[in-house]
C-alpha cells in the first residue's frame, strides 16, 4: 500500500478498517481498502462518484456485509451484521435524505423508534428534557422550539435535527453523508460549525463531502478513495486543496496516491 | 420597560406575564392556522354555519327530539369513521369499511335471531368477524403489496355478496334483544346519571390538564398559560353542559305514554371509544409510530419500527370499528338486511373524517375529527331530510361538501409546504 503513514499513533482509532473488499457480482467496488477514524477528529472521505464512498459508509453501518477484511472498533474485532449491530457499538449513519417525519416535532423525530416510556404511556416530558438539553451541548440556537414540526425547518435545521437525532443516542462515530449538499451558504457554515462541535465534544466524525473547502474548514484528515482504493489517508495539514483534488480525479499527486509502478491503472 | 416600580405593580406585572402568555398563545395558534395547520376551524365554522341555516329555515332542527336524533342518526359513521382515521393516517384507504359493517351486522342478527345466541357473544362474533377481515386486509396491503385501494375495492364487491348470502338474499332479520336495541335505539341514561357523567367529565379533564401543567412548569419546560386552561375547561363545560341539559329535557311527543328524556347511551359509548382512541393515538408509542408510518415509511422504517404491522394493525382496528359501527346500525334499525353499511354509509365516514380535518394525504388526523365530521355530516343529513329535500339532493350536497373538505386538505397541505420553505 502507498498510504503515508500517520505520524501519531499514540491514540488508538475508534474505527480501523483493514484491507476490506466488497464486490457486487462481478464489479469490485472496494479494494484492500483501510480506514481509520479517530475520537475527537473529523476525518473527511472524499472520491468521485462511484469512487466507493457510498458502499463503504453501508459496509460502516452494517447495511452490506464485508466480503473480506477486518472491522476494528475501539481496538476490537468485531463483526456487524446489519444496522441494529452498528447502533449497538455507537455507529450512527446520518444519510443524505434526512430519514426525518415532517408530520412530527423535533423531539418525536430524535426519540422514533426508541421512545422514553412511563409505563405504557410516552413520557414526553423526559424526551422533551433531553432534546433540549442535547440541542444545547451542541449550542444550537436556530431552532426555535423543540415541539416545532419538523416540515416547518428549514433545510440547515432538518440537517441539525438529524445530527443531534446522531448525538443524543451517545454514538462514539457519526457518519455525515454529504451534510451540506443541498443548503445555503449560511446554513452550510452553521452545519459545519455543528460537525467541528461534534468532533470537539470526542465523537469520531466521517464527513462525506464533494465540495473542498468544506473538507478543509473541518476536517483533520483526509481519505481519498479512487476507484474502489484507498489512495491516501493524510492529515488535513499536509495537503494542498489541488492535491486532494488531483487525488480524487487521477488517483495520484506527487508521491501520495497511487504510482504508476505498484499497480495504479495510468 | 416601566421605572415605576412600587408595591403594587407586582401583580399587574404578573397579569402582564399572563397576558402576554395568551397573546402569545393566540399568535401561535394563528401562524398555526395560516401555515395552514387549520385542524378543526373548517369543520367547527362548517358546523355552526350548518345549524344556524337549519335553525333559520326549519324551526323544528332545534328541538331536544330533533337533537337527540342527531346523535343516534350519525353514531353508525362517526364510529367507522373512528377506525377509518387510522387507515388514513397511513395514507391508505379502506374502501369495505361499509360493507363490512354490513357482513358483520349480518352475522350478529343471524347469530341472535336465527340461532338465539345471547347477545354478549353475537357482539364478540362480529367483532371477531371484523378483526380477521382487517387481519385480511391488511396482510394482503402490507405483505403481498397489493394496493389498499384495490384491495378494499374488489372487498367492497366481495362483501356486498356475502351480505345478500347471510341474509338469504334479501330478506330482512329483525333483531329484538332488548340490550342490543338499547345501543342506539331505546337506551337512556337516568337524568342524574348524565349529570354526574359530565361532573366526571368536566373535573378528569380539568385534573389532566392542570396535572400535565404542574409536571411542565416543575421541570422548567414551556407550558400553556392558565387562562388557556381556564378557556379549555369552562369551553367543554358550557358545550358538554348544554348537552346534556337539552339531552335531559322531555322530548316525548306524548310524556303521558311514553316518557323519553335522557342523554342516548350511544352519546356514552362514542364518548368512552374518542377517549380510549385518543389516548391509544395520542400517548402511547404505537400511536406515535402510526404517524411515524404515515409521515415518511422509510424513515419509521430505519428507526426500528415494524412498519408492516403498522399497517396490518390498522386495517384491523379499522375492520373491527366498522363492526362496531355495523352492530350499532343494527341496534338503530331493529332489523338488518343486505343494504346494512351500504349505499352512502362508507362515503359518509370518510366524509367524516376528512371533514374533520384527517388529511387524505397521510400522518395527519385525530379521533377527534370523527366525531366533529360525523356530526357535521349527520347535521347535513337530517337538516336535508327536515326541508323534504329528496334524497338525491342530499347525496349531491354532502358529496360537494366532502369535495370541499378534500379541497381544503390538499391546498393546506400546499400551504403547509410552503411555509416549511418560508
Amino acid at each position: 500500500m502507498t498510504e503515508t503513514p500517520l505520524t501519531d499513533t499514540e491514540t488508538t482509532p475508534l474505527l480501523d478498517l483493514q484491507q476490506i473488499n466488497k464486490s457486487f457480482g462481478p464489479v469490485q467496488v472496494l479494494r484492500d481498502v483501510d480506514f481509520t477514524a479517530y475520537p475527537g477528529e473529523v476525518t473527511a472521505l472524499v472520491g468521485d462518484n462511484g469512487a466507493g464512498k457510498s458502499t463503504l459508509v453501508k459496509c460502516i453501518g452494517g447495511i452490506y456485509p464485508i466480503d473480506s477484511g477486518s472491522y476494528f472498533f475501539e481496538g476490537r474485532p468485531v463483526t456487524v451484521h446489519g444496522p441494529r449491530e452498528a447502533a449497538a457499538l455507537g455507529v450512527e449513519i446520518v444519510y443524505q435524505d434526512l430519514a426525518l417525519c415532517d408530520n412530527l416535532d423535533i423531539v418525536q423525530n430524535m426519540f422514533l423508534g426508541r421512545e422514553k416510556r412511563a409505563g405504557l404511556v410516552l413520557d414526553e416530558l423526559t424526551m422533551e428534557q433531553q432534546a433540549a438539553s442535547t440541542l444545547a451541548s451542541l449550542s444550537v440556537r436556530t431552532v426555535r422550539s423543540v415541539r416545532q414540526q419538523v416540515s416547518s425547518l428549514s433545510g440547515g435545521q432538518r440537517q441539525t435535527v438529524a445530527i443531534a437525532k446522531a448525538v443524543l443516542w451517545n454514538n462514539k462515530l457519526v457518519v455525515l453523508d454529504e451534510p451540506t449538499a443541498a443548503l445555503g451558504v449560511a446554513q452550510t457554515a452553521q452545519v459545519l460549525e455543528l460537525v467541528r462541535r461534534l468532533a470537539d465534544t470526542g465523537h469520531a466524525v466521517v464527513l462525506i463531502s464533494h465540495n473542498m473547502n468544506d473538507v478543509f474548514a473541518v476536517a483533520d484528515r483526509i481519505a481519498a478513495l479512487y476507484l474502489g482504493q484507498m489512495v491516501a489517508q493524510v492529515k488535513a495539514t499536509e495537503v494542498t486543496h489541488a492535491q486532494v483534488v488531483e487525488l480524487i480525479t487521477s488517483g495520484r499527486s506527487g508521491n501520495l496516491g497511487l504510482q504508476p509502478a505498484n499497480g495504479g491503472n495510468l | 420597560m416601566s421605572d415605576t416600580i412600587t408595591s403594587a405593580a407586582v401583580p399587574a406585572a404578573d397579569a402582564q406575564a399572563e397576558g402576554a402568555g395568551l397573546g402569545a398563545y393566540a399568535g401561535r395558534y394563528i401562524a398555526r392556522v395560516r401555515g395552514g395547520e387549520m385542524g378543526a376551524l373548517p369543520a367547527l365554522i362548517g358546523l355552526v354555519g350548518l345549524v344556524i341555516f337549519f335553525s333559520a329555515v326549519r324551526p323544528r332542527f332545534l328541538t331536544a327530539l330533533n337533537f337527540a336524533n342527531l346523535f343516534q342518526q350519525g353514531a353508525a359513521v362517526t364510529v367507522i369513521a373512528m377506525g377509518l382515521i387510522f387507515v388514513l393516517l397511513l395514507g391508505e384507504i379502506d374502501l369495505s369499511a361499509g360493507y363490512t359493517s354490513g357482513v358483520c351486522a349480518a352475522i350478529l342478527a343471524v347469530l341472535l335471531t336465527n340461532h338465539g345466541w345471547p347477545w354478549y357473544l353475537s357482539i364478540l362474533a362480529a367483532i371477531v368477524t371484523g378483526v380477521i377481515i382487517g387481519t385480511t386486509l391488511g396482510s394482503l396491503v402490507a405483505l403481498v403489496g397489493i394496493p389498499s385501494f384495490v384491495v378494499t375495492l374488489a372487498a367492497f364487491l366481495a362483501f356486498q355478496g356475502v351480505s345478500l348470502v347471510i341474509v338469504s338474499n334479501g330478506k330482512n332479520i329483525t333483531v329484538d334483544d332488548p340490550t342490543i336495541l338499547r345501543i342506539d335505539s331505546s337506551g337512556k341514561l337516568p337524568v342524574a346519571v348524565g349529570w354526574a357523567l359530565f361532573a366526571i367529565t368536566v373535573l378528569a379533564y380539568l385534573g389532566v390538564q392542570l396535572l400535565q401543567r404542574g409536571r411542565r412548569v416543575s421541570k422548567g419546560l414551556s407550558s400553556d398559560p392558565i387562562t388557556v386552561i381556564a378557556f379549555r375547561v369552562v369551553g367543554l363545560a358550557v358545550i358538554l353542559g348544554a348537552a346534556v341539559y337539552v339531552l335531559n329535557l322531555e322530548r316525548s311527543l306524548n310524556p303521558a305514554f311514553r316518557s323519553q328524556k335522557g342523554v342516548p347511551v350511544i352519546v356514552l359509548i362514542i364518548g368512552i371509544l374518542l377517549v380510549v382512541w385518543s389516548f391509544i393515538l395520542g400517548r402511547t408509542a404505537y400511536g406515535r409510530h402510526i404517524y411515524a408510518v404515515g409521515g415518511n415509511r422509510e424513515a419509521a422504517r430505519r428507526a426500528g419500527i415494524n412498519v408492516n404491522a403498522i399497517r396490518i394493525s390498522v386495517f384491523v382496528i379499522c375492520s373491527g370499528m366498522a363492526a362496531l359501527g355495523g352492530i350499532i346500525a343494527a341496534s338503530r334499525a331493529n332489523s338488518v338486511d343486505p343494504n346494512t353499511g351500504g349505499s352512502n354509509v362508507l362515503l359518509y365516514a370518510v366524509g367524516a373524517a376528512v371533514i374533520g380535518g384527517t388529511s387524505l394525504f397521510g400522518g395527519k388526523g385525530r379521533i377527534r375529527d370523527a366525531v366533529l365530521g360525523g356530526a357535521v355530516v349527520a347535521v347535513i343529513d337530517n337538516g336535508m331530510g327536515l326541508m323534504g329535500l329528496s334524497s338525491g339532493a342530499k347525496f349531491i350536497f354532502t358529496g360537494l361538501v366532502l369535495l370541499a373538505a378534500a379541497g381544503i386538505d390538499a391546498l393546506s397541505r400546499r400551504r403547509a409546504a410552503a411555509a416549511g420553505l418560508g
